[in-house]
């Protein structure tokens, strides 16, 4: 089983950590991964801003790429729901293809892998951020606004985390409000977002953030450093992926 | 164009200047979504209540042209005078003509946001007929010379002390007092003159049932009621979408609207208009103004399914955080954001893009509208259609020329970092709208790609 690695953009160039653990999850777990290295970006910044009439070439070039693998996967669910709706390509059986093979990270290994023991250790009270495409696009989680009953995949995989100490929230599927270009054009109602959603964190005292999207958590994380929080960021991978420490403690 | 496309943040910007009042707001609707979501975990078979309903409206919109004629022949049977209203510039006529006839000049309306939508109110006053607004949210608002911010709490953004000063100004109510059960007494005397004097009362329709000719009112606050009984004619005014088929039907819509709206079982009147009572007229104005425009586009015809419950707004974290008026519409909210756009594509091309797309909207409709899919959609079409600010599309294209090319992308993300690490202050400015209120991410000295071609050699 060859995986064909899928890293958004502005992990590439920002979170290269979280990309870093996600290649070395799968490869603890066995799989044979590479990183296409011509990849550049899903188009989404496009589509979403009313422009995927523009993302032809990033789509061909998509397609090409990730076409030969037997599994894409990709730690985003925002990313991984953007191509698995919209990739169309001159080849569109394989782009299909690609949108049936595409996993966002955590349902790769809850579905796919069928991880069931995570050896990973992370001493800390984490707060977990539904990033709304995995979510709702990916169903990853249960929607609160749904009468039906609750599931959470990031969260059968983070509850096997040794040492973590995971809070429950207020509010716990609100959107943050960062929303692609959203971001820049709707800067104000963005912004009161993502402070009332870091708010919800802080107030159950977390020292960490975490979350599938790290979108999300790079429009939280400019709130809480402007703040000077203490509090950081954390892709799940990177939690999933901390060395098993066994000190004495636990 | 740009100035449109802007009109929401800019308005949403302006209610972000008081930010406890917006906390206040959301906090509001806040509490509303929870009552909703108490009472549909109540109802065991709530999603298939919500399937049952998106189906029957599917139905519906299939078969439009034939339930409409049979809903006119039994109206009609039952003695109802049915008018047909092409836009909204021939419903204002024909309510006018109505009162003409009667000769009166003033008129009591419970809510109806077709007559928001249609802009009813102004047009009569250049005509020099006075509209009282019964529904207390919308007389309040009405008071206050503004339109309703939300479609079920029309004064949902005014808290209780300045309707306290409004009714002091206006209905004479002590100053400084604020109590809700006194400010609703004065209210009560205040309204019910009006019910007493008016011989035109105006309805709005939340469903008209075909195989009867009959059509339901819901209020809670029985001001529909009182209007219509005691005036010599009732108009009722409907869009052509608030068809069903059978009075069987009001037994899915009945238990999902005001569940949906406001976390109530059912509204306290849920009255069904029949035939006109012995010596009354009963007009029904059934108006298109659109519709059939939006019915023609595939991908936004689900649109049509909308009861009007709100929920979609009580649920959304835009719309609690930028207010009703910053739709600038008269359905705010992401059902108002794929309504408007059909009725003017350039004057609301902002709207669609007020929305982070998190698809809350779409788990809480009561008929399942994919809102946030047709949000989308219709950013592309607003887009294709020329209505994007020109500074955007060459953004944009920009954008794509850069991903598209990996040499390009490449370079274009190692000088951004450097830029970030070595230059912050081209960055880090009053120019970057990101930078305003948030920090910008560190810039790591190697991105992913480059520790990969040194760590794992293989691509």
């Amino acid at each position: 089983m060859t995986i064909g690695l899928f890293i958004p953009c502005y992990v590439d160039q920002f979170y290269p950590r979280a990309a870093i653990a996600t290649l070395e999850l799968l490869e603890k777990y066995g799989c044979s991964v590479s990183f296409p290295a011509a990849q550049t970006c899903c188009g989404q910044p496009m589509a979403n801003s009313g422009y995927e009439h523009l993302t032809h070439s990033c789509n061909e070039h998509f397609t090409t790429l990730f076409a030969d693998y037997d599994y894409v996967v990709c730690p985003s669910g925002s990313c991984t729901l953007h191509v698995k709706d919209h990739l169309h390509a001159s080849n569109e059986q394989a782009a299909l293809g690609i949108r049936r093979k595409l996993y966002e990270l955590t349902e790769f290994l809850t579905d796919v892998l069928q991880v069931t023991t995570i050896d990973a250790y992370f001493p800390y009270r984490v707060g977990m951020h539904q990033s709304c495409h995995g979510q709702r696009g990916l169903h990853l989680a249960q929607m609160s606004e749904l009468v039906a009953p609750p599931f959470s995949k990031p969260l059968q995989l983070l509850q096997q985390v040794k040492g973590i100490e995971l809070v429950s929230l207020n509010r716990k599927d609100e959107c943050c409000g960062f929303g692609g270009t959203f971001c820049v054009t709707e800067e104000a109602v963005s912004v009161k977002m993502g402070k009332d959603r870091v708010a919800d964190h802080l107030q159950h005292d977390v020292q960490y953030i975490t979350g599938v999207d790290m979108s999300c958590l790079m429009h939280m994380e400019g709130i809480l450093k402007r703040r000077g929080s203490k509090v950081q960021v954390i892709h799940i991978a990177e939690i999933l992926n901390a060395a098993v420490l066994q000190p004495a403690t636990v | 164009m740009e100035q449109s496309n802007q009109q929401h943040a800019d308005l949403a910007r302006k209610f972000n200047g008081n930010e406890s009042r917006v906390n206040w707001h959301d906090e509001t609707l806040w509490w509303i979504r929870q009552k909703r979501d108490k009472i549909v975990w109540q109802v065991p078979e709530w999603e298939a209540l919500r399937e049952a309903a998106s189906q029957i409206k599917h139905h519906v919109l299939g078969n439009l042209a034939d339930y409409l004629e049979e809903f006119e022949r039994n109206a009609q049977q039952n003695g109802v005078t049915v008018h047909w209203a092409a836009d909204a510039a021939e419903h204002n006529r024909i309510v006018h003509s109505l009162l003409q006839q009667q000769g009166v000049t003033r008129m009591v309306k419970s809510k109806s946001m077709l007559t928001e939508e249609c802009h009813l109110n102004e047009y009569l006053a250049e005509h020099g007929v006075e509209v009282i607004d019964s529904d207390l949210g919308e007389r309040i608002v009405q008071l206050l010379k503004e339109p309703p911010s939300h479609i079920v709490l029309p004064c949902i953004h005014i808290k209780k002390e300045e309707i306290g000063e409004l009714f002091h100004k206006y209905l004479g109510t002590p100053e400084g007092n604020a109590d809700p059960q006194l400010l609703t007494h004065a209210a009560r005397l205040h309204v019910r003159e009006v019910f007493m004097s008016r011989k035109v009362a105006l309805t709005g329709v939340n469903f008209a049932v075909a195989e009867t000719g009959e059509f339901v009112v819901c209020t809670n606050e029985g001001n529909a009621d009182m209007g219509a009984h005691l005036a010599d004619v009732h108009i009722a005014s409907m869009g052509i979408e608030k068809i069903i088929p059978r009075r069987e039907h009001l037994g899915v819509f009945l238990r999902l609207l005001t569940r949906s709206a406001t976390g109530q079982p059912v509204t306290t009147y849920s009255s069904h208009f029949a035939k006109p009572r012995p010596g009354q007229q009963m007009h029904l104005v059934i108006v298109d103004n659109g519709r059939t425009v939006q019915l023609g586009r595939e991908q936004f015809r689900n649109s049509l399914k909308c009861i009007r419950c709100a929920a979609c707004m009580n649920t959304c974290p835009v719309y609690r955080r930028s207010g009703g008026h910053s739709y600038h519409t008269a359905i705010a909210g992401p059902i108002g954001s794929i309504l408007a756009p059909n009725l003017d594509m350039k004057q609301y091309a902002d709207l669609p893009f007020a929305s982070t797309l998190c698809g809350s909207c779409s788990n809480v409709c009561p008929v399942k509208i994919d809102i946030h899919n047709q949000l989308y959609q219709w950013r592309q079409v607003i887009t294709q259609n020329g209505h994007s600010p020109a500074a955007k599309t060459a953004a944009m294209k920009v954008m794509a020329t850069t991903l598209s090319q990996p040499k390009v992308y490449t370079l274009a993300g190692k000088a951004g970092r450097w830029v970030l690490r070595n230059m912050p202050w081209l960055v880090n400015n009053r120019l970057n709208p990101w930078y305003k209120q948030r920090n910008m991410p560190e810039a790591p000295k190697q991105s992913f790609r480059e520790w990969y071609a040194q760590n794992k050699k293989q691509g």
